[in-house]
């Protein structure tokens, strides 16, 4: 055994070995140069190739981009009120989409974490991670088919007198919020599941009513799970095109925007689709304070 | 130190917007081309040998080689009898198409009239040597040397199918049976929100169209050729008509689902959207109104930075050869273009329903056209409103 010792050490393999636990800088940056490259030429170039081609122009007739620098699209961009308006909406929609999603999972999350025998957790979990696993236009189209007239929400709100909300932008917050909901419950989730459960305790010992236990303690410290959760809900529905398409009856946002563009404006997309980026690292930069990026 | 980076951040930005909001407008970028002054190309004037391959750009369904429905297939005999290899790419719109044919790696494309314009201004299209088209001869008149396909005489592409854009409704909610377009604008409040229209900026040409007929004093001529008045009274006309419309369409699917469940109930349609729905159980009926109506009709055209141009122009002559013709008619739903296509459906009457050689019936289609600066009505005292400013509007009619 020690005779053969040495002789393995002359290998290549094992010389490599050894020169990559040598040199750390070396192993570090072999190990660094892959994902590093993607990130700057394949993420970030894309982003900066976007954020130049939005000061191109287009020729009116031939719809060819003329490389001449301008800023027309950003003043377009801020001074065509159907412009603001369309981003407002979106915003708007990603801000319902959100807050309706915080809304229904919490109780689901402290559901599954905290009410249900612990056995029946994992289990639980996966169900709420089944949706996940179909395809996103097979959900769009079901909601079609849920919300046309007729349909399972008609039929539903009917012995109270109601109807569905036909397709429209109701239509479009209740499916993405139906869409992006397992992003919100799973970090939820995780932070209820390590909520200690003497603080709960302590807390009743004290003589806090669930109520008060609820505001001074469980809130403060899953919060930041919320934020995480948003981050996911709100920029998944900001940039979202296609479900407004399929159930938003007439509703245009963004990304509809930039599609309608895309083919004989490309500047004036590109300068549509810097709004979400510029919108979503403001969000970020938000959500960073309340420590949401620390719990991802 | 956090609050200050996201403070720098902020300011970052806002410098960014206040700088491009004031310094705009001054740029006023190279002169736009007006017009149609295409570049001076010369079509081939022999076929030489075939080179092996040939790469399309076409609307789904026009060419297929079997993939999707084994019994679906006019590609597999062509390269069989001509040893060119297909390939070919589907797009979703005439703007996709343009953008496509500018790569350079298309030899051909099945352009409709909103796209053909463009395509011939840019110099992206060749003009085409129909005497090395066989097939051209039997292609009807009325579909030879149009405003959508040619050029002072002469012919940049072979017609290849044509069909109407109907008004269609729903015969039990929509009583009494409309007549007029008028049943999706000045009546549309009646349907609110169950109103329909096709989802693209050429669809202003439709209220054009309605216009022309109800309101003279504007003295619109073509639908395709407005000037910033008529253009203006158009797209009113299209704004009013927003508030009642449940959903646009854009892919026929779509409509077809929509008119079945009932949250459509009129709006425009294609023949092919008319039938299937009625297969498919839905009460409708579709028709030419009283003012006719908009339609299309598409066009092979070469590529003029063709590779393979000898395949492209084998490919031209095949795809309105009558048998592939007449099977490419039935399967996406419009009249076949050549006239001895109708003797070779599988359906008997379908020349018939679709009116393929209906001379009277086309002469109330205003086929889609590229509105340019230039207008192709031949008023010289305006200018027209270009197809860019279409988009826009479109755009802002959305909302």
């Amino acid at each position: 055994m020690t005779a053969t010792q040495p002789a393995a050490g002359r290998t290549p393999v094992r010389r490599l070995a050894g020169l990559l636990h040598r040199r750390r800088r070396l192993r570090l940056s072999l190990l660094l140069t892959a994902p590093l490259l993607w990130l700057a030429v394949l993420y970030l170039g894309s982003l900066a190739v976007l954020f130049v081609s939005a000061f191109w122009t287009t020729n009116s007739f031939t719809s060819e981009v003329v490389k001449v620098w301008s800023t027309d699209n950003f003043h377009a961009l801020l001074t065509t009120p159907v412009f603001r308006q369309v981003i407002l909406r979106s915003i708007g929609v990603a801000l319902a989409v959100t807050v309706l999603c915080a809304v229904i999972a919490f109780p689901l999350a402290f559901c599954t974490a905290r009410v249900a025998r612990p056995r029946w957790r994992p289990l639980l979990v996966v169900a709420i991670l089944t949706p996940l696993w179909a395809s996103y236009l097979v959900k769009v189209y079901a909601w079609r088919l849920i919300l046309s007239q007729g349909g399972l929400a008609d039929w539903m709100l009917k012995p109270f007198g109601l109807s569905g909300p036909g397709f429209g932008l109701p239509a479009a917050v209740i499916t993405l919020t139906y869409l992006w909901l397992p992003y919100m419950i799973l970090p939820i989730h995780t932070a209820l599941e390590q909520l200690p459960a003497n603080l709960l305790d302590a807390s009743a010992d004290l003589g806090a009513r669930p109520g008060r236990t609820f505001r001074s303690v469980v809130l403060p410290m899953v919060l930041p799970s919320v934020a995480a959760g948003s981050v996911f809900t709100f920029s998944l529905s900001l940039g979202d095109y296609i479900t407004v398409q399929i159930v938003g009856g007439k509703t245009q946002l963004i990304g509809n925007l930039v599609y309608s563009n895309i083919e004989l404006n490309l500047p004036m997309a590109a300068a549509l689709g810097t709004v979400p980026v510029v919108v979503i690292v403001l969000y970020l930069l938000a959500m960073r304070r309340t420590g949401a990026l620390s719990s991802l | 130190m956090r609050l200050t980076r996201t403070l720098q951040a902020a300011a970052a930005v806002a410098v960014l917007l206040a700088a491009t909001a004031c310094g705009s407008s001054d740029s006023g970028g190279p002169s736009a081309s007006t017009g149609l002054n295409p570049p001076d190309l010369k079509a081939q004037s022999k076929l030489g040998k075939t080179e092996g391959q040939v790469n399309l750009i076409a609307w789904a369904g026009y060419v297929e080689d079997g993939s999707n429905d084994p019994k679906v297939d006019w590609v597999s005999d062509f390269e069989k009898q001509t040893g060119c290899q297909v390939r070919s790419k589907v797009a979703a719109s005439s703007d996709e198409m343009v953008k496509l044919m500018k790569t350079g790696e298309y030899d051909a494309v099945s352009a409709s009239g909103d796209a053909s314009l463009r395509l011939i201004a840019s110099g992206d299209a060749a003009p085409v040597n129909t005497d090395l088209v066989p097939n051209y001869k039997d292609v009807f008149g009325d579909l030879k040397l149009q405003a959508w396909n040619s050029v002072k005489g002469k012919a940049y592409g072979i017609p290849h199918g044509r069909g109407a854009n109907l008004l269609m409704y729903n015969t039990q909610k929509v009583k009494p049976a409309p007549t007029s377009w008028s049943a999706v604008f000045d009546d549309a409040a009646k349907y609110k929100g169950h109103v329909t229209a096709y989802d693209s900026p050429i669809y202003i040409a439709d209220a054009a169209l309605y216009l022309k007929a109800t309101k003279p004093e504007l003295k619109i001529k073509d639908p395709y050729a407005l000037d910033q008045k008529q253009f203006d009274a158009a797209v009113a006309l299209v704004k009013k008509q927003n508030p009642n419309v449940g959903e646009y369409w854009g892919d026929y699917l779509k409509e077809v689902s929509a008119f079945k469940s009932g949250d459509s109930v009129v709006g425009t349609t294609w023949q092919v959207i008319a039938n299937l729905a009625e297969s498919e159980g839905a009460k409708v009926k579709a028709f030419v109104p009283k003012e006719g109506s908009t339609g299309w009709s598409d066009t092979w055209m070469v590529s003029a930075k063709s590779k393979h141009p000898n395949c492209a122009y084998k490919w031209l002559d095949w795809v309105i050869s009558p048998k592939v013709n007449a099977q490419i008619g039935e399967y996406f739903g419009e009249a076949p273009a050549n006239s001895k296509a109708c003797a070779e459906t599988s359906d008997k009457n379908f020349c018939t329903t679709f009116h393929a050689g209906d001379t009277a019936y086309w002469k109330n289609i205003a086929f889609w056209n590229t509105p340019i600066e230039q207008c192709i009505d031949g008023r010289t005292d305006v200018k027209c409103v270009p197809y860019a400013k279409w988009v826009q509007a479109w755009t802002e009619i959305k909302g």
